[in-house]
């Protein structure tokens, strides 16, 4: 039997959650969150430490206790979910088939919310050379294992990349009383945030190497070591500089994919840069009704900028429900080399927008530049810009002058 | 003087490979009480778990050569034995792809030579028919062999084995072979005990020069030749149907880096072939890495970074030294100074599609010694995990009105179910890895590589086989997965 649903919010993450409350808000009572998992809260479940909700309550909260406030809201409003409910098939149609230990679920929406968060990229991926021990994890699966399962996965530990989740795990395995050897980093600058290179590493003495990465690994049962090169410009490694450690994991923090296996069989298309969908200023999809937000969209580093994306996705899906489309969005919005994307990737020109962005690299004393027909329509200045935060930038529609594409563009000083 | 009453097995198979498993599963037939003993926790770890998973159809084999017979054989009877076991297998064609004249004439021996070995079938053909078999790759001719097939050589290796099981035949796995007594029986010494035997049946692959010598042949030398390979996501594998293969170089003794799609979806590039040291170094190196992209690509001109998803490798167990290049033929042999005694050497590619064939010849060769009546009970047949994915709808319905188990998706990427994973730990052979769970399901093979399945599955292993943190095993004995709890 196929239950008619307004609204099908697929993964009960910050994104889903916030998304949900504010529909409700808004008045749409006929919404259902489905989440995989025996709890929703998403990826926050795992992030046991603090740094959460500093934008938008002006407090450091848990990962946990973030998830908590919306959850709460999500209670007191009476929204149905759905745990241990995993999605199966989308289509185009909005026809969901989800299962679950009591059964096979059918729905037919109106409306379906993708907030299905991010996986991450794997050993395989990146093709690191040598044997295929165990003890060999990704950031997020060690972190599953120590803060959910109670599991230590090694003692001596060297950790690939400087994601944020790598150097959380850093932290994490030092104060349980494993020895972090390193942590490496292809790339001449890390990929996490400051505070985090701060508190997580600088803290407790482990060494960042930038430019450097993993060549070889060895051990044919467990993991017994790794080698470790420098690399160049390329990041091809310079042969000589190879370096071997002794230790039983390698962690591997390198890089997050949006999640969007459901997305792609309802004929979504996805942004190469992004690997999340190319959503309009509403964050619809190619698909009509199909809508996303938060990490399946573009990976953030803030859970708070999940939260604010989430709530303005909800105000378009009331559009939407009301009055079944929305004006055309023809309007491109297109980047130089410096800029690695933009989301929106298009605009309709009769709606205030806001433009999340990432630079490619570090820059330093740079203006962002958003133009229209060559003409500079807004600048932001930005003493230090890196790729590790996110950028925003808020364009009222007056402000646009014509309907010609949106460049934006690094200006240096 | 009576044997019979000093021995506990009549034959005892050392090496739980495709040959092992098969020659087990055939033997299984007769009235034999027989043991396989293997190193490993599991079946297919070496070699048999680490190949192209083509049914070859036997035109690359020198005419009149065992490896042409048999895998010819082996090819075409495996309808019968796929439908036996319950095993996914495809009769997908392949495609050997030529570029230039000299390509062509390579290519017009080569049929002539599958022709001379009885293989049904081989055409060469133009660039237009390639576009219509093949329409992602590259070429200008090329020969195409409709009997060649595809099948999951896990599973192949898996049904095998737990056929023989259930047919009585009993496994001893982390028992490696140390030493072999002659006595007028044999008593063959391993890690964990010793068994008695009439029969010897090696099938050690990459070490069946070891136990040969411990047999007191020492005449045999296997050279480990390391074959590398790239698995592409399924996202691939609408570029590429059917397997793929360049003309080959035989001297180099292997068939040239090739495209295969699995019978899964994804598609392997490779193998290389590498002459190396050591036996077991299932290492993936950069250079090859580097040479798979490149060769690839010229195969299939839509290979994309975001399509490689994990790397591995398989050896050889070649005769043939580097010097000499190209195959030997296999060796299947009972010497008359050794006897009850039966070798199996150098079984190298197509061994996984000759196995069967090669198993009943070692039935023969027991067989012209002592007879061999058929047992009533045999049962030739063994169902596998049912996929739940692969269902109809209605289907998915009622299997979880049957089984809450098939409503708790543990692999995503895949869509493995929690039923799924509890039947291949509850597998009949007892085996409790974590790779041993991957093998059987699929679960951990797709995109994520484990990423959302691995922590769920090892808890579940946890719990069916009442261990703690620190037993649970990836792949092999002393590869613990983890130290223990965080806390107490
Ligand atoms: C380890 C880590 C550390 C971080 N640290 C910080 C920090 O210190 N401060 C900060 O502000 N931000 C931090 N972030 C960022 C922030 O937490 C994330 O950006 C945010 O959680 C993303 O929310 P989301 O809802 O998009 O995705 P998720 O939280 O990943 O939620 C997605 C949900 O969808 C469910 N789902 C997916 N597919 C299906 C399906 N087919 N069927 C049903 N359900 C499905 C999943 O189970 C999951 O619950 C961190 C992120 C990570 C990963
Ligand atoms: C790269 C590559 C690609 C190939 N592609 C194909 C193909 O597409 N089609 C095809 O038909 N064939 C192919 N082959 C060949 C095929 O894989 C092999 O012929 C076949 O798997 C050999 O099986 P086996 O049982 O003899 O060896 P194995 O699978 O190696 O089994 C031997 C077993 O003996 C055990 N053992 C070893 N020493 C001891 C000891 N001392 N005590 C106890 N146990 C021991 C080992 O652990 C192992 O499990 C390929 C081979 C390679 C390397």
């Amino acid at each position: 039997m196929t239950i008619k649903k307004d609204v099908i919010i697929i993964g009960g993450g910050p994104a889903g959650l916030a998304a949900a409350a504010r529909l409700k808000e808004l008045g749409v009572t006929d919404i259902l969150i489905l989440e995989r998992e025996k709890l929703p809260g998403g990826i926050l479940r795992q992030c046991i430490h603090d740094g959460f909700g500093l934008t938008r309550f002006k407090e450091a909260l848990s990962g946990p206790e973030y998830a908590a406030r919306f959850l709460d809201q999500v209670g007191k409003m009476d929204i149905d979910y759905l745990t241990d409910t995993t999605v199966l098939e989308i289509d185009s149609n909005k026809h969901v088939i989800a299962v679950t230990k009591e059964g096979l679920l059918e729905y037919q929406a109106k409306a379906i919310i993708m907030t299905t968060g991010c996986r991450e990229r794997t050993r395989g991926a990146i093709s690191i050379p040598g044997t295929r021990p165990a003890g060999i994890y990704t950031a997020g699966v060690a972190q599953t294992y120590v803060n959910l399962k109670n599991i230590m996965v090694g003692k001596k530990v060297v950790i690939l990349g400087s994601g944020d989740i790598g150097l959380i795990m850093a932290r994490r395995m030092t104060l349980e009383g494993a020895q972090v050897l390193a942590v490496l980093e292809i790339l001449p600058y890390a990929s996490g945030l400051p505070r985090n290179i701060e508190q997580c590493l600088n803290d407790y003495s482990i060494p960042l190497f930038l430019s450097h990465t993993v060549t070889n690994i060895r051990g044919k049962e467990r993991l017994e070591g790794i080698t470790v090169s420098r690399v160049d410009e390329r990041l091809k490694p310079i042969p000589g500089t190879e370096n071997d450690y002794d230790c039983d994991t390698l962690i591997l923090s390198v890089g997050l994919i949006p999640e969007n296996e459901l997305s792609l069989m309802a004929g979504v298309n996805l942004d190469s840069r992004t690997r999340g969908p190319i959503v309009d200023e509403n964050y619809q999809t190619n698909i009509d009704g199909i809508f996303v937000a938060g990490n399946a969209l573009h990976v953030h580093d803030l859970v708070d900028f999940v939260s604010i994306e989430a709530e303005n996705l909800a105000q378009a899906v009331l559009a939407y429900i009301q009055e079944g489309s929305f004006p055309q969005c023809s309007i491109r919005v297109e980047t130089d080399d410096q800029v690695g994307y933009t989301v929106p990737q298009k605009v309709s020109g009769q709606k205030d927008i806001t433009l999340s962005m990432r630079v490619r690299s570090p820059l330093k004393n740079c203006a962002i530049q958003v133009l229209q027909n060559d003409q500079v329509i807004k600048t932001k200045k930005m003493k230090k810009a890196i790729p590790a935060e996110m950028i925003q930038m808020r364009i009222k529609k007056e402000e646009l002058i014509s309907s010609e594409y949106i460049k934006v563009v690094v200006r240096h000083d | 003087m009576d044997k019979k009453s000093r021995y506990t097995y009549d034959v005892i198979i050392i090496g739980a490979g495709v040959i092992g498993s098969a020659i087990a599963r055939e033997m299984a037939r007769y009235n034999l009480k027989i043991a396989v003993l293997e190193k490993e926790l599991d079946v297919c770890t070496e070699t048999s778990g680490r190949n192209s998973g083509v049914l070859h159809a036997g035109f690359n084999n020198e005419p009149g050569s065992l490896m042409a017979k048999y895998c010819v054989a082996g090819c075409l009877g495996f309808d019968k034995v796929a439908k036996e076991l319950d095993i996914p297998f495809a009769r997908t064609g392949k495609v050997v792809v030529g570029f230039d004249e000299e390509d062509k004439d390579k290519l017009i021996r080569l049929k002539e030579q599958g022709d001379r070995n009885g293989v049904p079938g081989l055409e060469i053909i133009d660039k237009e028919r390639i576009k219509e078999l093949a329409p992602h790759v590259g070429g200008e001719l090329a020969m195409y062999s409709p009997a060649t097939g595809i099948l999951n050589p896990f599973i192949y290796t898996i049904a095998l084995a737990e056929n023989a099981h259930h047919n009585g035949v009993d496994f001893f796995f982390d028992n490696e072979v140390v030493a072999i007594k002659c006595l007028e029986y044999y008593e063959i010494k391993t890690t964990q005990g010793s068994y008695d035997t009439k029969w010897v049946i090696n099938c050690a692959g990459l070490n069946a020069d070891k136990i040969a010598r411990m047999l007191g042949i020492n005449d045999y030398t296997i050279y480990p030749c390391r074959g590398e390979y790239f698995v592409l996501d399924k996202k691939a594998g609408q570029y590429l149907k059917i397997p793929a293969y360049p003309v080959p170089n035989l001297k180099l003794g292997g068939l040239g880096i090739h495209l295969t799609p699995t019978i899964d979806g994804n598609i392997l590039i490779g193998p290389s072939t590498e002459y190396i040291e050591e036996r077991d170094n299932y290492s993936s190196t950069q250079e090859i890495m580097d040479l798979l992209i490149k060769d690839g690509g010229r195969i299939l001109p839509y290979l994309k970074k975001e399509f490689f998803i994990r790397n591995f490798s398989g050896i050889r167990p070649k005769l043939a030294d580097k010097n000499v290049g190209g195959y030997a033929d296999f060796v299947i042999e009972e010497r008359e100074e050794v006897p009850f005694a039966i070798n199996l050497i150098g079984i190298e590619s197509p061994g996984l599609t000759s196995a069967i064939p090669i198993a009943k010849r070692v039935i023969e060769m027991v067989a012209q010694k002592q007879e061999l009546k058929e047992k009533q009970d045999y049962d030739p047949y063994r169902k596998g995990i049912l996929c739940f994915n692969d269902q109809t709808l209605e289907k998915k319905k009622e299997l979880i009105q049957q089984d809450p188990n098939y409503g708790e998706i543990i692999c995503r990427c895949e869509t493995i179910t929690k039923a799924e994973i509890l039947e291949a730990i509850r597998n009949p052979l007892g085996v409790d890895t974590v790779i041993g769970v991957k093998n059987r399901t699929r679960a951990m093979m797709g995109r994520c590589q484990a990423g959302y399945c691995e922590t769920r599955i090892s808890e579940i292993l946890m719990q069916e086989k009442s261990k703690k943190e620190d037993e649970i095993i990836y792949a092999r004995m002393r590869g613990n997965m983890f130290v223990g709890k965080v806390r107490d």
